[in-house]
This record gives C-alpha cells, sequence and structure tokens, in this order.
C-alpha cells in the first residue's frame, strides 16, 4: 500500500451573529439543538467521544458522517474529526464574542488538494458521473 | 506524487469497476472473495478490474495472512469532485438553519 503526504486545502466559513457565545455554544453542543440545524446526531461534548452525523441514505451513500471529539474549550473552541465515504477532515468551531454578538468561525481542512488546473477540461463530458457523486454528498442537504 | 487524472477517468469509465468502488466506499473493507460473490464475474475479472482502480489509488489493499482486504480511497476521486465547493454549499446552507435556530431560541 503507498501512502504519501497529500497537500491538502482548508475551508472556512465565517460569520458574525447577532447572538451571545452562549447561546450559539449550546447550539453547537446539544445534540437535540444540533439536529435542528445540522444532522441527526448523538453527539456529545466529551474530548474522545466517537459519535454519528447521520443524514437520509441515498444510493451510493449510506448517510452516515463518523465523527470523534478533539477539542472543547467551553464558549470558545469545537473540533471534531468528520469522516465520511473515506474522506477524512476535521471541523473546527471558534466562537469569538464581538460588539453585536459573536463571529463564528467553521474551518473543515484536510480536503485533498486537486493538483493542477489540468482537470478542468478532463471534467468537461463527466458530468453526469460528476453530478451522481455529488448527489452523494449533497444528501447531506 | 499526484495520480494521472487519466487514470481516474479510465478507471471509473467502466460500469463494473464503478460498480466495484461504490460496493468498497458503501460497505467498506472486502476480500476478493466477497467482491466476486457481489459482481457475478469469475474472480480473475475482479482482479484485473482491482489491478486497474488500484493504478488510479481508488483502492488501497492490505494483507492478513493469506487474504487481501481492499478498501475504496474515495479522495482519489478528488479529480473528479472539487470537495471544497459541495461543502462549502453545504456549510452555508447550515450556517442559515443556524441563524434559524437562534432566532427561534429566542422566543
Amino acid at each position: 500500500m503507498t501512502t504519501t503526504a497529500v497537500p491538502t486545502r482548508t475551508l472556512v466559513i465565517e460569520r458574525e451573529m447577532p447572538h451571545p457565545q452562549e447561546k450559539i455554544w449550546r447550539a453547537l453542543t446539544e445534540g437535540q439543538l444540533v439536529e435542528e440545524w445540522l444532522l441527526k446526531n448523538d453527539f456529545q461534548p466529551v474530548v474522545g467521544h466517537r459519535f454519528q452525523f447521520r443524514a437520509a441514505p441515498v444510493p451510493h451513500w449510506n448517510g452516515i458522517i463518523d465523527g470523534e471529539v478533539l477539542v472543547v474549550d467551553p464558549k470558545s473552541r469545537l473540533s471534531y474529526g468528520w469522516g465520511s465515504m473515506g474522506l477524512e477532515t476535521v471541523v473546527a468551531w471558534t466562537l469569538t464574542p464581538t460588539e453585536g454578538g459573536t463571529r463564528v468561525r467553521m474551518e473543515q481542512s484536510g480536503f485533498p488538494s486537486e493538483e493542477g488546473a489540468n482537470y478542468k477540461g478532463a471534467r468537461y463530458g463527466w458530468n453526469h458521473h460528476l453530478n451522481n457523486l455529488e448527489r452523494v454528498v449533497g444528501g447531506m442537504k | 506524487m499526484p495520480v494521472e487524472a487519466d487514470h481516474v477517468f479510465k478507471a471509473l469509465a467502466d460500469p463494473t469497476r464503478r460498480a466495484i468502488f461504490e460496493g468498497l466506499a458503501r460497505e467498506g473493507e472486502q476480500t476478493v472473495h466477497a467482491l466476486t460473490r457481489r459482481a457475478g464475474i469469475s474472480q480473475p475479472a475482479v482482479s484485473k478490474h482491482l489491478v486497474i482502480l488500484k493504478r488510479a489509488r481508488l483502492v488501497g489493499h492490505r494483507r492478513e495472512g493469506r487474504e487481501t482486504h481492499y478498501k475504496a480511497r474515495p479522495q482519489a476521486l478528488a479529480p473528479l469532485v472539487d470537495w471544497m465547493s459541495v461543502y462549502g454549499a453545504f456549510w452555508r446552507d447550515r450556517f442559515d438553519q443556524l441563524e434559524n435556530l437562534l432566532e427561534r431560541m429566542d422566543k
């Protein structure tokens, strides 16, 4: 088996929300609240806790995301592993108080990088297959 | 060392190989015997497909005793799927839902 150090990419989404840090922390860490905006889960804010996010299964995807809690720093930092279909990423949340509320930052790291732009041309004609693959991941919507 | 995109495209152009790959992605690690039972073709044929999938790094393997276990490496799909844009749309949508929830929690 070959293992290569693949360069990875990180997705960052940041938004300021007019709500107190404590409340957002609850929405990120209380399983029932998490289900309301993200996915069904058996999450607990305990480092080392293994859990699953469950979406409705779609063809070729069982809808399961495997997680493990990595960091719990109450009201400010939360991080967990996010593994689905062999893609292993890490999701890290950071809450920072601002004047009008809280800045919510989500960083998902560990995406395989796309080597070079030459794939862009090669993609053409693969739309059908791509759509299927996207539907697999899109089942999470 | 990046995998050549050609290998990935070629590997997935064949419906039997796609079925093998999808089966591994869905069900997790499997032996050639298990894959053969499912594929409905001969074991040598399955092995040939696995060679092509391995060359594209879509499939990895490990030996345990006399058995070889194969598993999917969906990260090799990176040339086909821009995971960042898929997840980007996913999280933006979830951020909206989080804000909706926060509004409702006020009440």
